[in-house]
């Protein structure tokens, strides 16, 4: 078989963190009871007309910006027209003419290196409703209160080869909307979506492939089995000497497979035209400069800062940094504690661990720096021993419990009690003479396990220096 | 019948001085208008029932010395696509069937707060698309000066309401002329505001860049009493303007001292009927002896008016009906099987013929390979239209000509001949495209007794200077053509009455 | 240049606009719309190179809004016109699957 090269375009839905709708004053917020978040704009009714969020332009303007793109400066809306019911009026407020931004970048690393990744434009729109549908009764259900809910599209040029860069340059884009403050980027709430565009092409051959959509994919594992899966088809097409047809494909997560959407109803012809409702943006500079102005720091700058302020491994701030959630956490429990080395290990040690092990994303954490900080001030004084630390910690890391509550009710201090500590030890050395005598005999091994027992006779509360100079000084006397 | 022959000021003076009752004024309309609708058909919604609560209310704040204002305790009727919270709203479309908008527009809302009493929902063409209102569902309105003939439209409605006595004043809607041709048909003042100067927040969308809520009145007073109630910028329409001169009854003096006025040639040449030409040439002269500068000019491009009229209010059209859809409100087809022949049976079955003329033109020009031959080819030739406008302005203060070519035709011989009935919109359309303030007033009658309205074009913003020259004409010419439809008489010249 | 509208045209732009015609309306359909088309094709005459097309009459930009919420529960207003209801939502037919 001929070598392929697959040909990647990525068009990314994120909706905008705003309060409000990109067009009327209902919240956007998420996971209300149907069509409670809806007014007469959102809904389609007859007589109502839109009027734009500005923080919805000022979001744009941020990405458009972060993303290494050209402000338009005259932008307008056009209407995009289709049919469908999530749709209320059967039109998108959209841009197609004049979008936000034009001709921007991001760099993405994978393990082939370094490339940067081209956006042709990034454009406003509003999003549709929910539908839901009636197994039994054969209908769909209709809620509005996503109906209107500010995104932003950004099309990427076809620069990507692999599902790695793909994930990658997602992973960049939810990066640096989350540091911005513009999205949330969460893809389960489907506040990121991605439709993929892909064509094969034997390798060394410049002139692109047919493309196909690939819509509906709601994770990055969706997007990764998806293009392997649309890849295999096509090449297993052109194999075949057949051809690959231009259409819309709906990825079906539980099958795994994807299936041709088309019908004879559905003309993909959207007749777009100015919406003659909105009036034109113009962005002036003073307002680039603004935004630009209250443009938070990105991760470049973070990094940098991180080298100078805290005395922490560069790998470690790589990966702190990763996600803006987890930068502010450590941040904050810094400013709290003062020991960055020290937050910096229980992050990159037992919470990445626990992550890792409940398959968690970053945005899911939910324990306050406050708690953290106080732990780290436990275990630094000795009032806890470190394996008790470990414990509390993943106490507050699931339950966001109170450290300092939280070990005095569970009695977990360490024992300073010298007499106890005298009176275990000297039980461990009587109950396990071999292990005394393998000990003087040279064998240091048999010292961890007379440790491993004073420990667990003191229910792990006593501070482990203070037990290894006990048994070393009982057994000298013996 | 006294009360009926005030215009809606005086009538306000008397309410306010104590000498009628608004309760009274609103039973003189209502009588009036239950007399004449089984003849005229100018209501789809007649609200007895809530205009006498609203009369009360209203009364109570006159007494209180709460509303104080030219129009407070004035029954009026409001065109039937204006949304009225809880109020049946049809467009007069089957497919609003059963519609109770859940708020009001905001011209309908500033005309409360002045103190207005509404009556009804006037009848119309279907969503505002025709010239004569004979395209609603709920069957056609009539002429009131001759119910064989038709009363214009698309707020034919409203007009013949407001000529025929059925209320004191009215509100229309003008997209390519459908406030100033029904005016000018049914001998009543009408204007069509600077596009932005009313909020268009609550009214259903024909052409959204050219529509724009307008006054019917009785005369020239009344009309610059309802546009200032109703102008206002509204922060719910994008396309609202922020005026700071919104006090048009300021303008109502009798003064076209050096007043340049200018007659475009082709506006009073070929297709103009010759009983049309005199009235308006003599409306003329009398503004001219009263001071004002008349001359006859070269407009330029008036006939490229309508075919890019037509393009562009269909297009937008094609997009503002797709919301109509048997899914959110109004009327949904009985039986269909799956979504998409649930659309198309709702929607067929729901437009009546001219408005699915209208969409399928709109949605052909917008579509894949012919947008920018012809919607694009539209919008530029808007732009130079509203140059030549631009460069008129720089010599003449207003621009003069008829409203249309004829007076009313009778019912029936628009609608065999679509092309025939967009070009009667000949004069009105362009200040549309332009944006410009339009108003028309009654200058003559036709051999059969059929009015005749003198239409008046002002620069953007300048509707002041209208309602000048127009006042000035109607205080020189006593008012002669601005009384009330004899509608018995009407009745009987045109015999067969349905 | 006469405009010719083919049956295929006219099914399109049905498909487009979600109107069913008979096929009497689909004969009158063409009919009127070639003869528009004609007409608006005298559009042609002109000589508009270089004219930007005009959607905004006037040079109004930049309206906004706050970003901050005004709206309450519509709900009960929002579904009280629909012609079918089921629970909190807008009942159609099937959409996918």
């Amino acid at each position: 078989m001929a070598q392929y090269e697959t040909v990647i375009g990525l068009e990314v839905h994120i909706e905008l963190a705003t309060k409000t709708k990109i067009f009327c004053g209902c919240s956007t917020e998420f996971g209300s009871a149907p069509n409670t978040h809806t007014c007469p704009v959102c809904t389609g009714m007859p007589g109502s007309l839109p009027v734009l969020n500005k923080k919805v332009v000022e979001y744009a303007m941020a990405l458009g910006l972060a993303t290494n793109c050209r402000i338009t400066q005259v932008c307008k809306f056009d209407r995009k027209n289709y049919f469908y019911p999530d749709n209320p009026q059967n039109y998108q407020i959209s841009q197609l003419y004049l979008p936000i931004a034009r001709d921007g970048f991001v760099e993405i690393e994978t393990a082939a290196g370094k490339k940067n990744v081209r956006i042709h434009e990034m454009h406003m729109e509003e999003d549709a409703g929910k539908l839901v549908h009636d197994e039994w009764d054969d209908t769909s259900l209709v809620d509005y209160n996503r109906s209107g809910v500010p995104l932003v599209e950004i099309v990427s040029e076809p620069d990507m080869r692999s599902s790695d860069e793909v994930i990658a340059y997602l992973e960049k884009l939810r990066m640096t909307a989350q540091y911005l403050g513009v999205s949330d980027c969460k893809l389960q709430e489907g506040s990121m979506r991605a439709d993929v565009n892909l064509s094969v092409r034997r390798a060394g051959t410049e002139e692109l492939g047919t493309r196909t959509e690939m819509k509906n994919l709601n994770s990055f594992k969706a997007i990764a089995h998806a293009i392997e899966g649309e890849r295999a088809r096509q090449i297993e097409l052109l194999e075949a000497g057949k051809e690959v047809v231009q259409e819309t494909r709906r990825w079906d997560d539980n099958k795994e497979s994807s299936y041709a959407m088309r019908s004879k109803e559905d003309a993909q012809d959207y007749r777009y035209f100015p919406e003659p409702d909105l009036v034109p943006v113009v962005i002036s500079d003073e307002w680039i400069r603004e935004v630009k102005a209250r443009q938070p720091e990105l991760r470049p700058e973070k990094l940098e800062r991180y080298s100078r302020e805290f005395d922490i491994p560069r790998y470690d701030a790589e990966l702190i940094t990763e996600s803006k959630k987890v930068a502010d956490l450590f941040e904050k429990t810094v400013e709290l504690c003062g020991k960055p080395k020290k937050v910096s290990n229980w992050i990159m040690g037992e919470m990445f661990r626990l992550m890792k092990e409940r398959g968690m994303e970053a945005e899911e954490l939910a324990f306050s720096p406050e708690n953290l900080a106080k732990l780290i001030d436990l275990a630094d004084t000795g009032t806890i021993s470190s394996s008790v630390a470990k414990k509390v910690f993943e106490k507050i890391f699931t339950d966001n419990v109170d450290p300092e509550k939280y070990v005095e009710e569970q009695g977990l201090k360490t024992v300073n009690d010298e007499g106890a500590l005298r009176a275990a030890v000297e039980k461990v050395l009587a109950d396990n003479p071999q292990a005394v005598a393998d000990y003087k005999g040279g064998k240091q091994k048999a010292f961890g396990a007379l440790m491993g027992q004073s420990m667990r006779a003191m229910k792990g509360k006593a501070d482990p220096a203070s037990v290894t100079k006990m048994i070393k000084e009982l057994l000298e006397k013996q | 019948m006294k009360i009926l022959e005030l215009t809606a000021l005086e009538l306000s003076e008397k309410i306010k001085a104590g000498e009628i009752k608004v309760k009274d004024a609103v039973k003189a309309a209502l009588d009036r208008a239950k007399e004449a609708e089984p003849a005229i058909n100018s209501y789809v919604t007649l609200d007895e029932e809530g205009a006498y609560a609203q009369a009360e209310e209203v009364q109570k704040k006159i007494d209180a010395g709460e509303l104080t204002g030219p129009l407070a305790g004035v029954p009026v009727a409001i065109k039937d696509n204006m949304c009225i919270k809880g109020q049946l709203t049809t467009c007069s479309s089957r497919i609003l069937s059963g519609f109770r908008p859940t708020y009001t527009a905001q011209a309908v809302e500033n005309l409360r707060k002045a103190g207005a009493v509404i009556l009804g929902k006037t009848n119309m063409d279907e969503f505002a698309m025709g010239s004569t209102t004979e395209t609603s569902y709920y069957g056609p309105t009539r002429n009131p000066h001759n119910t064989e003939h038709v009363p214009g439209g698309s707020s034919g409605g409203s007009c013949a309401a407001v000529a025929a006595g059925e209320c004191f004043g009215a509100l229309g809607s003008d997209t390519g002329g459908s406030i100033r041709q029904p005016s000018s048909f049914c001998g009543v003042v009408g204007l069509k505001p600077t596009y932005g100067t009313v909020s268009r927040y609550g009214l259903i969308a024909y052409g959204s860049s050219l529509d724009q809520i307008g006054p019917v009145a009785k005369d020239v007073s009344d009309c610059a009493a309802f546009l200032e109630a109703i102008a206002s910028h509204d922060p719910k329409d994008s396309t609202s303007v922020e005026r700071k001169d919104c006090d048009f009854m300021s303008a109502l003096t009798e003064d076209v001292k050096g007043l340049k006025i200018g007659i475009p040639g082709d506006y009073i040449g070929e297709g103009l009927d010759p009983e049309v030409r005199q009235a308006v040439q003599d409306a003329a002269k009398v503004l001219e002896e009263k001071g004002a500068s008349v001359e006859t000019f070269d407009l330029g491009l008036v006939k490229y008016a309508i075919p890019a009229y037509y393009t562009i209010a269909s297009a937008e059209a094609s997009s503002n009906l797709e919301r109509f859809d048997g899914v959110k409100y109004g009327y949904r087809t009985e039986n269909y099987e799956g979504l998409h022949n649930m659309y198309k049976k709702t929607r067929s079955e729901g437009f009546g013929p001219e408005v699915k003329r209208r969409i399928m033109l709109g949605s052909f020009v917008l579509s894949s390979g012919y947008y920018d031959a012809y919607y694009l080819k539209a919008l530029r030739t808007k732009a130079l239209i509203k140059k030549e406008f631009d460069k008129a302005f720089e010599k003449y203060d207003l621009i003069l000509g008829p409203a249309a070519p004829t007076t009313a035709p009778k019912l029936g011989e628009s609608l065999s001949d679509p092309l025939k009935m967009y070009l009667g919109d000949i004069y009105t359309i362009s200040v549309n495209l332009a944006g410009l303030p339009g108003m028309t007033i009654p200058v003559g009658k036709d051999k059969e007794g059929l009015p005749i309205g003198m239409q008046l074009i002002g620069n953007a913003f300048d509707e002041k200077t209208l309602i000048r020259a127009a006042y000035t004409y109607e205080c020189a010419t006593g008012k002669q053509y601005e009384k009330m439809a004899d509608i018995r008489a009407a009745m009987e010249t045109g015999k067969e009455v349905g | 240049m006469a405009n010719k509208i083919s049956d295929e045209t006219i099914e399109y732009v049905g498909i487009l606009a979600k109107l069913e015609l008979s096929d009497e309306e689909k004969e009158e359909a063409k009919a009127d719309m070639e003869k528009m088309l004609d007409y608006i094709d005298t559009l042609n005459e002109l000589d508009t190179t270089g004219i930007e097309p005009m959607s905004h009459v006037f040079p109004v930009n930049n309206v906004f809004r706050e970003d901050v919420v005004t709206n309450g529960d519509g709900r009960e207003e929002t579904l009280e016109n629909a012609p079918q209801r089921k629970e909190d939502s807008f009942e159609v037919p099937r959409t996918i699957g």
